[in-house]
């Protein structure tokens, strides 16, 4: 079943297999998996047998794209004309998108086929894919652990055979992350590299699209047909896309592999550790050369980003008022609430005031309350404001409020230079450090995550610790850079998946395959070494 | 002696925000067309309605607008500036925050000058030009339970032009206005029209005492649309100002409205002005680099401005000044003249019509000169009957009047109307000898004297000839003829 995008085809082309055969076989997959699994939020049935039909037909005339065959599912984030698109949360639960995004047009202009949407974090914000209004994806390998975040529903959906590749969104580690903990491979393009028409924003300067697949050469295949320039995405980049799969015909063992001492310190389990340094040492072996590099700003990076990313969001997450489309609170309550607020308060004003000055001086504070009751009259709010406020407190689940908040505060008048300007210098610090280590190295070699798949609701309770699993990801998007994590065989405790993470300097996608592709051979088999 | 500005006790400071609507074909972020007068949303994309996903794509036309605006006054061009947005929650702001810009504007430190009643100029400073999208509309009185919203607006590309506070008398506000008018449609940036809400002017207003340095403390008045209501609203602004300090109170700062109906300011709700906009860089565009290139083809894009083109009409038309600021005051009319020039029409006469019959009906209608229904080609074929003597001046105003509902040349409507006037002897000679013949009693009265009679002869001539008679020709025959009696 888990064939690579190249022998499909080659079995469709040869006309070994059918492709509705295939997708129906995905369907029942799905259908038999996803009650346990919970990593799909619609299966696109009917559309995605349809579709088979059409590319069925091409491959027979021979005019099929480079993705007949795939099978795709994608993130609730990216908008798809006609389907939902709900984030995951509440606010969006009966949003239809009006239009595709760039990566589902060419996805589709290719002819794969796109099988449904998956689960993830409420507006991309999470590790573990347990802020979602569908409930957590689970754990393919253990259905008590998480999957990691946001793109959960992506990497548990590929881990299960589920769909051939996910598209996921990463804007701190929220495709690498999960691939980690789910055991598949995950890629974060450098910023820039693909368009993010489409995407529903979360951060807009970090936010990236990417593929989650069961290779790197799958990876590479659908990346090579998502990225490109865009002209309704005035943050795409102009660099032409190399071939990044035909690359791999032919890979360079003779790189240089970067070790930065910054991301094996304190707080990473060991046995990860130890596994990723036996990554590091078989590529050694296979040619590559291994040098020291220094990272010294990692210690800012989730500072930095949580001060940055919610800035963003809290303004990307200001249309979602109950307006034009998206949940919109009860008017009639919204006024019944307002009345009785304004009754009560005034019924207090008539106590304070009635009484007189024999009751201020008995209290010494009658004039005092009533100016104060009467402040509180004036500030109730206009139905209008009272309208969002309602709206957004019931559309919005906790941690995304919680994000809004913090975004809303550091860029506060009096607060912005604290906050906001200084993470921007650290941003910049950051890359200088990344441009650094990149003049003397083609590729950085670290974990993934510190851990591996923790307990569902292990976390819940604990944000900064649960900020803590992107530890080694956020850097990569504070500096626009691009990532990928491979699996490198099971943790002895748990038996979980370990991530190894590379990442390459921004627009060195061809560096970062290459590496990858090479790790991916020399992890067959490491978890005898460890 | 007071100088201008100072009554008395108190100087007046005034500083102007304009926002001028850029007459570009498509919107500042989204390809869809900016243009007035369409149903309620139907200029709109995804994008204008906030919709999930979407990305603003900058207009390049705003860009390059801003930079001739920009280098017409005098300004420097950032070579790197950036958007931010300005985050603030109102229904018909559907992205929840407008881009706009913050810390780097793209235009900055330029000049204007504008001419004052006594025919001095005087230089008002220009703080910045910066560019950002406007908001749609909520109409409060269509409907009598809900706000409506029309998006067509949201996105439309907006100039601001911050003024330094240099102004300092409500005339002054209006010459400034009247000159802001003038620069962008010069530059074809910006169609001028503040009573449809293409520009539009919030002014900041404090007073002080004559001779202080330090600046009192200022009002912002919004809500102003018309030159007309901007210069009341500063006098009646300043005149409350002046009341209070002299009555020994603190002006507050504030956001007020001006209320044409009434003719007053109003205090807005604390509520409509608490504002924290928490402005940031805008993510989603780069940063606008203008490079040497650009800027080099932007300069040449700058038109002939108004003094340049006044001079001009003087020296190479032979115009007196008059006419020469009349005609350049705007730039369409400058344009339709020469147009008709470019059609034979000769500049002194062309000019004399275009002043006084073109602009007596553009009056009449409240019209500009792009929606005069004759056209220069038309308007020249009338000049050209005029000057081959073919009607009279009274003809000519006739004859307008008609073309201006009518298709047809000036030449068709002259014959149609009778108002050909007949030059020929031949024609002319027997109605004189007749006029001559019915009033012996006249001739010798004229004979003996009485030359005034000359106008009594050519009336009754031109009535018999319907009107149709060159009156210059009549008075030649008759002259002849009666010298002819007397022999």
């Amino acid at each position: 079943m888990h064939n690579s995008i190249r022998s499909t085809r080659e079995q469709l082309d040869k006309g070994s297999v059918a492709l509705t055969d295939l997708v129906s076989g995905y369907k029942s997959r799905i259908e038999e998996k996803n009650p346990e699994i919970n990593a799909f939020t619609l299966l696109d049935k009917e559309q995605a047998l349809q579709q088979a039909k059409s590319v069925q037909n091409k491959i027979n005339d021979g005019t099929a794209g480079l993705l007949a065959g795939v099978v795709i599912g994608i993130k609730d984030v990216l908008c798809h004309e006609g389907r939902p698109a709900t984030c995951a949360s509440e606010m969006l639960a009966n949003y239809e998108a009006v239009y595709s995004a760039t990566v589902v047009d060419r996805l589709l202009a290719q002819d794969a086929v796109i099988i449904g949407r998956l689960n993830m974090d409420e507006f991309a914000m999470g590790s573990s894919n347990e802020n979602s209004k569908y409930g957590p994806a689970k754990n393919p390998h253990n259905t008590g652990k998480v999957t990691g975040g946001s793109s959960g529903g992506s990497a548990a959906a590929v881990a299960a055979g589920m769909c051939d590749v996910a598209l996921g969104t990463d804007t701190g580690g929220s495709i690498r992350q999960p691939a980690s903990y789910c055991g598949v491979v995950g890629v974060k393009p450098s910023y820039g590299r693909v368009s993010r028409y489409g995407l529903i924003a979360y951060a807009s300067s970090f936010d990236c699209i990417g593929p989650i697949a069961r290779s790197v050469t799958d990876a590479a295949t659908v990346l090579k047909v998502i990225a490109g320039q865009d002209n309704k995405d005035a943050t795409s980049s102009p660099k032409p896309v190399p071939d990044y799969p035909e690359l791999l015909n032919k890979p360079d063992t003779g790189f240089t592999v970067g070790v930065p001492a910054e991301y094996f310190g304190d707080g990473l389990d060991p046995v990860i550790k130890d596994r990723i340094l036996v990554v590091a040492k078989r590529l050694e072996k296979q040619g590559a050369r291994l040098v020291d590099v220094k990272l010294p700003h990692l210690s800012y990076a989730i500072a930095t980003y949580y001060i940055l990313a919610t800035a963003e969001a809290s303004s990307n997450l200001a249309r979602f008022d109950g307006i034009r489309y998206g949940h919109r609170a009860d008017i009639h309550y919204v006024r019944k609430q307002l009345r009785e607020e304004e009754v009560a308060i005034k019924q207090q004003l008539k106590t304070a005031g009635g009484s007189g000055k024999s009751n201020a001086n008995r209290n010494g504070s009658s004039d005092g309350d009533a100016a104060s009751l009467q402040k509180q009259l004036d500030a109730i709010d206009s139905p209008m404001i009272r309208l969002y406020k309602q709206s957004r407190t019931e559309g919005f689940g906790t941690e995304v409020k919680r994000r809004i908040m913090l975004g809303t505060y550091v860029l506060s008048a009096g607060y912005y230079e604290a906050y906001y300007g200084k993470a921007q210098r650290i941003r910049r610090l950051i890359k200088e450090d990344f441009e650094k280590a990149f003049s003397q190295v083609d590729v950085i070699i670290s974990p993934t995550a510190p851990t591996t798949a923790f307990d569902l609701g292990a976390n819940l309770n604990d944000p900064l610790q649960m900020y803590l699993n992107d530890i080694y990801t956020i850097s990569a998007n504070l500096a626009g850079i691009c990532g990928i994590s491979i699996p490198a065989g099971t943790h002895p405790v748990d038996n979980m998946p370990i991530g190894v993470q590379l990442m390459a300097d921004a627009f060195q996608e061809p560096a970062l395959f290459n590496a990858a592709f090479l790790a991916e051979q020399a992890v067959a088999d490491v978890n005898g070494d460890s | 002696m007071t100088s201008p500005g100072v009554d008395m006790q108190f100087e007046t400071v005034i500083g102007l925000e304009v926002h001028a609507q850029l007459l570009t074909e498509s919107k500042a972020f989204a390809p869809v067309s900016s243009r007035f007068g369409s149903a309620p949303n139907t200029n709109i994309t995804p994008l204008c309605l906030g919709h999930p996903g979407t990305l603003p794509v900058p207009n390049e036309n705003l860009i390059r607008y801003a930079v001739r605006l920009g280098l017409a006054t005098d300004c420097k061009i950032a070579r790197k500036s950036i958007f931010a947005r300005k985050n603030y929650f109102y229904p018909d702001m559907p992205k929840g925050y407008q881009i706009s810009q913050f810390e780097t504007p793209i235009c900055f430190d330029g000049h204007i000058d504008i001419e004052l009643e006594d025919g001095s100029t005087k230089r008002i400073g220009l703080t910045r030009i910066h560019m950002e999208e406007d908001a749609g509309k909520s109409i409060h009185d269509q409907d009598p339970h809900n706000t409506l919203i029309d998006l067509n607006r949201a996105g439309t590309p907006l100039l601001e032009i911050v003024s330094e506070p240099d102004i300092r008398t409500p005339q002054e506000a209006y010459a400034y206005l009247t000159r802001i008018k003038q620069i962008v449609r010069y530059l074809g940036v910006c169609d001028g029209n503040m009573e449809e809400g293409s520009l539009r002017c919030d002014a900041n207003v404090s007073i002080r005492p004559a001779g202080q340095k330090k600046l009192g403390t200022r009002t912002e008045i919004k809500n102003l649309n018309s030159f007309r209501n901007v210069e009341r609203a500063l006098t009646y602004e300043v005149e409350r100002q002046k009341e209070i300090l002299l009555s020994g109170g603190e002006v507050i700062q504030q956001t007020i409205l001006w209320d044409a109906a009434t003719m007053k300011t109003r205090q807005m709700r604390s509520k409509e002005e608490a504002h924290d906009y928490r402005y940031f860089p805008e993510p989603d565009i780069p940063p606008v680099i203008v490079t040497d290139e650009m800027l080099e083809e932007i300069r040449l894009e700058i038109p002939e401005m108004p003094e340049e083109r006044r001079q001009r009409y003087m020296k190479e038309f032979q115009l007196p000044e008059f006419d020469a600021s009349v005609l350049t005051d705007d730039r369409l009319l400058a344009d339709f003249f020469e147009e008709v020039l470019q059609h034979g029409g000769k500049p002194k006469p062309a000019s004399n019509l275009i002043i006084t019959e073109v602009r007596r009906v553009l009056n009449e209608k409240s019209i500009g000169i792009e929606h005069f229904t004759v056209s220069p080609e038309r308007l020249a074929g009338l000049l050209e009957l005029r000057e081959a003597d073919k009607i009279s001046s009274s003809a000519m105003q006739t004859i307008l009047d008609k073309m201006l509902i009518s298709d047809k040349n000036a030449e068709t409507l002259a014959g149609e109307l009778n108002l050909v006037q007949v030059s020929e002897a031949g024609f002319l000679e027997p109605i004189v000898e007749q006029v001559l013949q019915e009033n012996h009693d006249e001739v010798q009265r004229y004979l003996s004297g009485k030359k005034g009679l000359i106008g009594f002869f050519i009336g009754q001539i031109m009535k018999k000839s319907q009107g149709k008679a060159n009156p210059g020709m009549v008075r030649e025959l008759v002259e002849n003829k009666i010298g002819e009696y007397q022999k």
